[in-house]
């Protein structure tokens, strides 16, 4: 099978747009010969998770593409970055590596990139609507897009996310294509109560457990009266591309491609049916726990970055509380959140109770936590399935509510109440 | 996307020797001691490339250091990070010497394709398709060619 161009797409590859977009058709046409692609395809915008500086490699890549006089062709996004540039000397970042990661953002920044700084740009700057292909990195944002906006991306690696950009162009591959789309394992909730499907807790330790089973298999969920909503359904994609790399699932009766099940199917027959039970999500849950001591040194919320709608739901969980001056209570959002939350008046329940808002990047991007926080709690699937790899810190998973408590009362206080088998 | 054909497959039994075919993503030379995952791996919060351990603690490799060796795995998984830490291990040297997958996995490809287009170095993937992969024993010493061949050599 050959791969056939455009006119356009070879005399870009032969350099007559300049050596950056050159470099790039290059590197994506390698990709699409890999990836058996018949053709490249144009997409509308991209979102680029390359601006994160993981060590010298990519800065100089980063820095040869602008070199070249590399510039995106269309709407593209910053995926979270190395620092946060207003508040990074608060925390433990070490003064050379937050040069070196300032370094790489500019680059991108200078290659027409807009500063959004968030893994969650759906959240407010940008929002592809149905159909739309797009060239996306961060794997918990193409699963988003994906399967609640109905866009079409695949899971963009580093590196080839900004070929995307600065080409337009990307394999007609994967997720792109409709026939892709399709569902190919079952996931049935038939045993779950609906006290447990109403919960917040429950979409990240549903997701950790699809994701380990389906890898990276489209995901149908037929919950039967189940209606997450928009954050719930955020933490279930970032989990199942955390344990797994799901990167796009259907919920029967509300995502865009699932009205009814034949649709999530197209008439196929489910790979796979698994039938989910409480005990099931007893064992994931506790999965997500490195730690069975109660020592708490920080609460951390906010992977994928906080919404506004959950900034907003955790002010009454605050209220008239503070927290244990022992522990130091993260908050980690986007910037153009942030913003908005400020201009409601939305962070001053956060101020009276101690917490700390971090924009622009998270812990798991910078190292910006310091070595005596040892013992971590969070609500996020994703943040506890990465901090004992990348932090080497001990982590409990629980309900925003139980993060709440034990921030208050210096220790970690676990809820099990929904849990019982 | 790239499932190897299982006539591609075949196996020489010539003593302890035994030759898998699989598919040169990246077609190169290599010769090493075999460590195998059977389960995915994200790189990035999975491998530290200023070691070349794997630290993905709900990994069953975690711990071992894989820097060196020829790595096999089914495939990455997770985050999109992965192919810039692969890149960054390939830089400091700290790198497998090549990568043996299931199907193709562009993750790391592209990995191996930027370093070739930045420096002119890379190391050899090859794919082998699930029913092949599963033949892989769990050590030993391989060889692989330039022409996707693997030559396994049991301990």
């Amino acid at each position: 099978m050959t791969l056939k161009l455009t006119e356009l797409d070879s005399s870009n590859l032969a350099g007559e747009s300049g050596p950056a977009v050159q470099m790039a058709m290059s590197i994506l046409i390698r990709m699409s010969e890999i990836q058996s692609a018949k053709s490249l395809i144009s997409i509308v915008s991209a979102h680029i998770d390359s601006a994160l500086y993981i060590g010298p490699a990519t800065l100089d890549y980063a820095e040869r593409l602008v070199d070249l006089g590399a510039k995106v062709c269309v709407p593209t996004t910053l995926n979270v970055a190395g620092v946060d540039h207003n508040g990074w000397d608060r925390w433990a970042v070490p003064p050379e590596w937050a040069r070196q990661a300032r370094r790489q953002m500019l680059a991108y920044k200078s290659m027409g990139c807009e500063p959004t700084w968030t893994c969650a740009p759906y959240q407010t700057e940008e929002r592809p609507g149905f159909g739309d292909q797009i060239a996306w990195g961060e794997s918990s944002a193409v699963v988003f897009a994906n399967s609640v906006l109905g866009a079409r991306s695949e899971r963009y690696p580093d590196l080839l996310d900004i070929c995307a950009a600065i080409t337009g162009r990307v394999p007609a591959t994967g997720l792109h294509l409709v026939e892709n789309r399709s569902g190919q394992v079952l996931v049935r909730l038939k045993s779950i109560k609906s006290n447990l499907l109403d919960s917040d807790e429950f979409y990240p330790v549903l997701g950790h457990y699809i994701g380990k089973i389906a890898g990276s298999r489209v995901v149908v969920v037929d919950a039967q009266g189940g209606n997450p909503s928009e954050d719930q359904l955020k933490a279930l994609g970032a989990a199942m591309a955390s344990s797994g790399s799901v990167a796009l699932f259907h919920w029967v009766g509300v995502t865009p491609e699932a009205e009814t099940i034949q649709d999530a199917f197209n008439g196929k027959n489910p790979e796979k049916i698994i039938d989910v039970s409480l005990s099931d999500l007893v064992r994931a849950r506790n999965d997500l726990s490195s730690s069975t001591s109660d020592r708490l040194d920080m609460v951390v919320l906010g992977s994928p970055h906080f919404s506004l709608n959950e900034l907003r739901s955790l002010g009454p969980l605050i209220e008239g509380k503070r927290r244990h001056p022992g522990v130091r209570f993260l908050v980690t959002t986007g910037r153009g959140v942030k913003l908005l939350a400020e201009e409601m008046d939305l962070l001053v329940p956060l101020m009276k109770f101690g917490a700390e808002i971090t924009v622009d990047t998270c812990i798991l991007t910078t190292p910006m936590l310091p070595s005596g926080i040892r013992s971590i709690m969070t609500n996020s699937a994703k943040y506890a399935y990465y901090t004992p790899g990348i932090l080497d810190r001990e982590v409990v998973f629980g309900s925003t509510q139980a993060c709440v408590e034990s921030a208050v009362s210096g220790k970690v206080v676990k809820d099990d109440r929904l849990w019982v088998v | 996307m790239g499932s190897v054909s299982e006539k591609r497959r075949e196996e020489v039994i010539s003593g302890s020797k035994k030759i898998l075919r699989g598919k040169p993503v990246i077609s190169g030379y290599a010769s090493g001691k075999l460590v195998v995952s059977r389960e995915p791996l994200s790189f990035w919060g999975g491998y530290d490339s200023d070691t070349g351990e794997i630290i993905d603690r709900h990994h069953h490799l975690s711990g071992e250091v894989v820097k060196g060796c020829i790595l096999a795995v089914p495939g990455t998984k997770g985050s999109s990070t992965t192919t810039a830490v692969l890149l960054e291990a390939l830089q400091k040297g700290n790198a497998p010497l090549a990568i043996i997958t299931s199907d193709v996995d562009s993750f790391l490809a592209l990995a191996l394709v930027v370093s070739e287009e930045m420096y002119s170095t890379s190391i050899p993937l090859v794919a082998l398709g699930s029913e092949v992969f599963a033949e892989l024993p769990s050590e030993g010493e391989v060889t692989l060619k330039p022409d996707g061949r693997i030559i396994v050599y049991p301990f």
